[in-house]
């Protein structure tokens, strides 16, 4: 039977591992290589690595860490952070990636997707949307870490990005992120009642049953999350940790 | 004489975790690019994900098509198609509308999804595998394992006898096929934890 992936979602800062809450309060977390180890031993359905330090400087998530990346998982993993051309995305495939998440030059260019899906195939190409309340506003798209209102419309959004060839949409709440309270089920909601491509929840989960919900109320077939599978126990120690599939009744 | 695997290297997608997968079984790999790649290879993986037209086109360039038609219809060594891989075996597929090797015969089609809210295309994800006849490729995987998929496009075979595994989105669909030295799996082994492995393995223990 088909059931839904749950996927940690691992925030790079540089080398490094980190955490954030609502996009800030960055928190050191430990070693990438290390991590997928671990990840490995745990049977992980798939990785997604974020370098949260690039957009900002310009520049693209290392090869090198890709690559060894690529050494050690014995799953599927994704890289995301700083994409904005196409040799970029044929290196980071030859690095062993297999698939690669593009967040702010999706807003910046969306036509680039096009590009990107027709010469990678649309099963490489994911599309991360981070949305934000703005104060006495209306949700919106936003990027460059959250840093930058895109005044676009999420759900439109999403549909241009299916139309333009992206094989997955990421759905974050920024709001929400580091809360550990939950989805934000309603915008899921929106997001997979009208887009045909796999939706990928991010943003908020704290426990299994928040996963479960995003998958049989907001019908997201890809349960993500950073902080349920890095922190533990109520004073959020750092311990990578995944939850036993046997035990998960979708 | 050390067992040589060739894997296919014509720009779709990225052989690097077959690559990998194979040197962590203790055998050592061979990237074929060009025709004479192909000599002396004992047994060759076609990996590949992408579009089929752009896949044939690919492998039409450097003379790989019909390197390999050669090698397969005159060798008969085993070859073993992933994903895209296997989708390249059948006589035509709906993607591109091309045509393939034709060494099984089938067709490859597009999902025919009804519940578009629940089975969001392509297949995305981790789906059980059953197992519909006897074969030395799934040895030591028990039956309604899981292995990962990313398709858009689905094989259907023209003989029955030629559906090796079968897996259910939706609908039930052929998720493995095999005839004779022919083996082609929807799924990605290489990205399946250790019961891909297990797969790998027995592909190199044929």
């Amino acid at each position: 039977m088909f059931r839904p992936r749950i996927i940690p979602v691992l925030l790079l800062n540089n080398d490094h591992l980190v955490k954030s809450k609502r996009f800030k309060e960055y928190r050191y977390i430990g070693d990438p290589i290390n991590a997928v180890r671990i990840f490995n031993e745990l049977g992980a359905d798939e990785l997604v690595f974020l370098d949260i330090s690039t957009t900002k400087n310009k520049r693209c998530i290392s090869l090198d860490l890709v690559r060894s990346i690529g050494e050690e998982a014995n799953m599927p993993f994704c890289v995301g952070g700083g994409i904005t051309g196409i040799n970029q995305i044929r290196d980071i495939i030859s690095a062993g990636a297999e698939k690669v998440i593009i967040g702010s030059h999706a807003v910046s260019d969306p036509d680039f997707i096009r590009t990107a899906s027709e010469e990678f195939g649309s099963s490489t190409i994911a599309v991360c949307i981070d949305v934000k309340k703005k104060l006495f506003g209306k949700e919106q798209v936003w990027s460059v870490n959250g840093t930058k209102a895109s005044g676009l419309d999420p759900l439109e959004f999403a549909l241009l990005m299916e139309k333009n060839g992206a094989g997955e949409i990421v759905i974050q709440s920024i709001e929400q992120d580091g809360s550990m309270e939950g989805y934000d089920l309603e915008l899921i909601k929106k997001i997979t009642e009208r887009v045909n491509i796999p939706v990928v929840a991010l943003g908020g989960a704290g426990t299994v049953s928040d996963l479960k919900k995003a998958y049989k109320e907001a019908h997201a077939t890809g349960l993500a999350a950073g902080s349920l599978f890095v922190y533990y126990g109520p004073n959020k120690g750092v311990l990578i940790n995944y939850p036993d599939k046997k035990e998960i009744r979708f | 004489m050390a067992l040589v695997i060739g894997i296919v290297n014509y720009g779709m997608g990225n052989l690097h975790s077959v690559f990998r997968k194979l040197t962590m079984l203790n055998t050592a790999p061979l990237v074929i690019e060009k025709p004479r790649d192909i000599q002396g290879v004992d047994k060759i993986i076609l990996p590949g994900v992408g579009h089929f037209k752009k896949a044939i086109q690919n492998l039409e360039t450097p003379g790989l098509f019909e390197s390999l038609n050669e090698w397969v219809l005159f060798k008969k060594k085993p070859i073993l198609g992933i994903c895209l891989g296997m989708q390249l075996m059948a006589d035509s597929s709906e993607e591109g509308d091309a045509n393939g090797f034709g060494w099984i015969k089938g067709k490859v089609v597009r999902f025919r999804i009804q519940d578009m809210k629940k089975f969001k295309v392509p297949q995305t994800g981790w789906n059980t595998v059953k197992t519909c006849k006897e074969s030395r490729l799934m040895q030591g995987i028990s039956d309604g394992s899981e292995f990962y998929f990313v398709h858009s496009y689905h094989y259907t075979v023209a003989d029955e006898g030629d559906a090796l595994c079968k897996t259910e989105f939706e609908y039930e669909f052929v998720s493995a096929i095999e005839k004779d030295h022919l083996f082609g799996v929807q799924f990605h082994p290489e990205k399946s934890h250790k019961t891909g492995l297990q797969l790998l393995k027995n592909f190199i223990d044929l």
